[in-house]
């Protein structure tokens, strides 16, 4: 079973990617941007709760309407060297006020954690084999920052402000 | 200066923390060398040819006597006894442990000293012009803009990561003595009709190979909208800058291809979008930060005449190294690093503390680093300045060549850094041998000769009225010569290349070659800057390939 940290805990995924059951068996999936907008329609109307995932280049704004059917976007990171889904994700949480699971996927590491999670993140699949309970210590490396920051469920905190 | 809260202590302090856990981690080998790289550049430590080279930011160029003398402390200890000014106003030591750094960063925490973002790909050092608060001419003091940016640049969750590094330069004067116009983003203070004071916005400028000048893409900002302009900008920069080739990834490259007008088309699509999610202004905040740049209490005094009845050489360094005030009385005080001896923009740490102690005595506690590497004391009383011009000769501080050729801009070049193709310090002391004479220099006037040893271009070869650019032909030094670059205000350019590249031991004498042109063809008290610009690259191509006996 996938585990991952959620709202600052470790639990067990709930959720499967469409590449890890194609034809919706499990009640929560998640599909690819590109499916998501070719086959909306039909999963529009399917009975499961719905996931969906982002690659760096692929607009967010074009799921601005989708957000009574999807509770989940997962953005994808590369490494360090990708930084267009804290973008993404700050787009997300403040602009188009999604307040569902956003979940960084990828080649992640602790030492974003902080970042990623004022941005709005708040969930995070590590690699695989990453110590999930040590990483957790990481949303605390800082107990102040200089900027505002639309944190999970798009709640507004204060710059300057010691958390 | 701006003075810490315990709000800033505690973010300097638990980077710290943050860093040596990194390091440790590294050092267990749990964080492979290319995760560990991008973390400690964050923290400014790069690994050179010989060691690790670290750099410390100075925000906009300020520092106290007592970081003045930590920095020296940590020369001592852990480096071999000097540091090094970069043209971004930091300062880099050249031979630091990576096991040590933790430690290091913890004392300089001590005295709000850190090496944050002053590598990587984030939002780096903001700068400003080294004259702020003093200078004449200036419209308005950009350094409270320059510490509102720092903040809110600090560990910025969204833009800390992007395709690369970003450099912000603040400037408050039409002079623009920050090089604001090469630049990823060059913000002026300006009034507009109604005579109100907001910021011309420049965006795409830079150095390094594809040097560019940057494009206006706000004419005027208010005040008050600025973060939530600059966050549109990066916004736009993070989401459509190249991140596939490290070479086409600054955000000039993305303005090229857009166009200007595209560009700015996206800002203020996204700034409009944003309204009411940006960053709103703090003016309660702002006025905190403003009050610690407040003007100094300037004692009464009037304009004095202080160089007769002086000694000649006293005159001179007058002349060539103090500048106006706008309070009566007092003068601005270069301290040149660029005495012969010296490469430039390197000062040790016995140096380190005697500038601390002579800025206590003299400068009512101030240091300023500038951009041209070196060093200033902005408030000095003219009664004082002979005392202080004695006590400078004794620490190699006070040769009087600013604004002269010997006055250059060199980076550490192939002795040090790993990035180089060629060495930059040699050629220094080359021309400073050839170049002996200070009557002759104060001839030739204004003339900003820049060298770097690569085309990274940390010399701003590009903007040098004389560049010099180290390349590599087959393993050996050649040096590729630009002349009439320039960052001066509205009329910033990039220097021409006059030819093929010359061999190492040439450059002093195709140096020479150059101002002899200069002088034969120069009108009155012309600059050489404007003698290029009149006459054009040919007759200085024509002399500089000349046969040696035709060249005279």
């Amino acid at each position: 079973m996938r585990q991952l940290i959620k709202q600052r805990e470790v639990v067990v995924d709930d959720w499967r990617y469409a590449d890890e059951d194609p034809v919706g068996r499990e009640r929560a999936l998640i599909l690819p941007f590109a499916r998501w907008q070719a086959e909306r329609e039909q999963w529009w109307l399917w009975d499961g709760r719905l996931g969906v995932r982002l690659g760096p280049t692929d607009p967010v704004a074009e799921l601005k309407n989708d957000f009574t059917r999807i509770g989940l976007v997962a953005i994808e990171f590369s490494g360090l060297a990708e930084g267009r889904g804290y973008s993404q994700a700050a787009l997300l949480r403040s602009r188009y006020k999604f307040t569902g699971e956003l979940r960084a996927v990828g080649k992640i590491q602790r030492d974003q954690l902080f970042y990623l999670a004022r941005c709005g993140f708040d969930a995070f699949e590590l690699p695989e084999g990453a110590d999930l309970k040590v990483a957790l210590t990481a949303f605390d490396d800082f107990s102040v920052a200089y900027q505002g920051a639309f944190d999970a469920g798009g709640v507004h905190v204060q710059r300057r402000a010691v958390g | 200066m701006y003075q810490y809260d315990q709000i800033d202590q505690a973010l300097v302090d638990q980077r710290v923390a943050q860093y040596r856990d990194q390091t440790q981690r590294f050092l267990a080998g749990q964080l492979s060398a290319d995760d560990f790289k991008s973390l400690r550049l964050r923290n400014g430590l790069y690994i050179q040819k010989h060691a690790p080279m670290l750099r410390i930011s100075i925000p906009y160029g300020l520092l106290r006597p007592d970081q003045v003398r930590m920095l020296g402390r940590i020369a001592r200890e852990f480096d071999k006894g000097y540091g090094h000014f970069s043209t971004r106003q930091n300062m880099q030591f050249n031979w630091p442990k990576l096991e040590q750094v933790p430690d290091i960063l913890a004392l300089l925490a001590t005295v709000q000293l850190h090496g944050i973002q002053t590598s990587g790909n984030c939002i780096r050092n903001v700068t400003s012009d080294h004259l702020a608060g003093v200078a004449a001419d200036e419209l308005e003091d950009p350094r409270p803009w320059c510490e509102y940016i720092r903040q809110w640049a600090t560990l910025h969750p969204e833009f800390s990561y992007l395709p690369r590094k970003f450099k912000i330069a603040v400037t408050g004067s039409p002079a623009d003595r920050a090089a604001s116009r090469v630049h990823d983003v060059g913000l002026h203070l300006v009034k507009n009709e109604q005579g109100e004071v907001g910021f011309e916005v420049l965006v795409g400028g830079g150095l390094g190979r594809a040097p560019m000048i940057g494009h206006v893409i706000r004419e005027f900002l208010p005040k008050k909208d600025l973060l939530a302009y600059l966050e549109a900008i990066l916004r736009v920069y993070n989401l459509e800058g190249r991140r596939d080739n490290i070479h086409k990834a600054r955000i000039k490259i993305l303005v090229k291809a857009l166009g200007p007008a595209k560009f700015r088309e996206l800002v203020e699509e996204e700034f409009a979008a944003a309204r009411d999610t940006a960053p709103v202004f703090d003016a309660a905040d702002f006025e905190r930060i403003k009050g610690f740049f407040a003007p100094k209490s300037y004692e009464a005094l009037q304009d004095l005449d202080v160089v007769s009845g002086k000694p000649e050489e006293f005159r001179r360094w007058y002349q060539y190294n103090t500048r106006k005030h706008k309070a009566p009385g007092y003068r601005a005080v270069f301290l040149s690093l660029k005495s012969p001896t010296r490469p430039p923009g390197d000062i040790t740490a016995d140096e380190m503390d005697r500038v601390a102690d002579l800025a206590e005595q003299y400068s009512l506690g101030e240091i300023r680093s500038t951009h041209d590497q070196n060093v200033l004391f902005a408030h000095v009383k003219q009664s004082d300045l002979f005392a202080l011009w004695q006590q400078l000769k004794l620490i190699d501080l006070a040769t009087p060549n600013i604004g002269t050729l010997t006055d250059m801009i060199c980076c550490p070049g192939g002795d040090f850094c790993a990035l180089a193709n060629a060495r930059s310090i040699p050629l220094a002391k080359q021309i400073n041998e050839r170049f002996d004479d200070l009557d002759y220099l104060y001839d030739l006037g204004e003339i900003q000769l820049k060298m770097s040893g690569c085309m990274n271009g940390c010399g701003h070869h590009s903007v040098g009225h004389i560049g010099v650019l180290g390349v590599d032909k087959d393993g050996e030094e050649w040096y590729q010569i630009t002349l009439g670059g320039s960052t001066g205000g509205h009329d910033a350019s990039l220097g021409k290349v006059i030819g093929p590249s010359v061999a190492h031991d040439d450059v002093a004498e195709t140096i020479e070659r150059i101002i002899n042109v200069f002088v034969e063809h120069r009108q009155e008290e012309e600059r050489f800057l404007d003698t290029f610009r009149r006459i054009g690259v040919a007759p200085f191509k024509a002399k500089v390939y000349a046969p040696a006996h035709q060249a005279a």
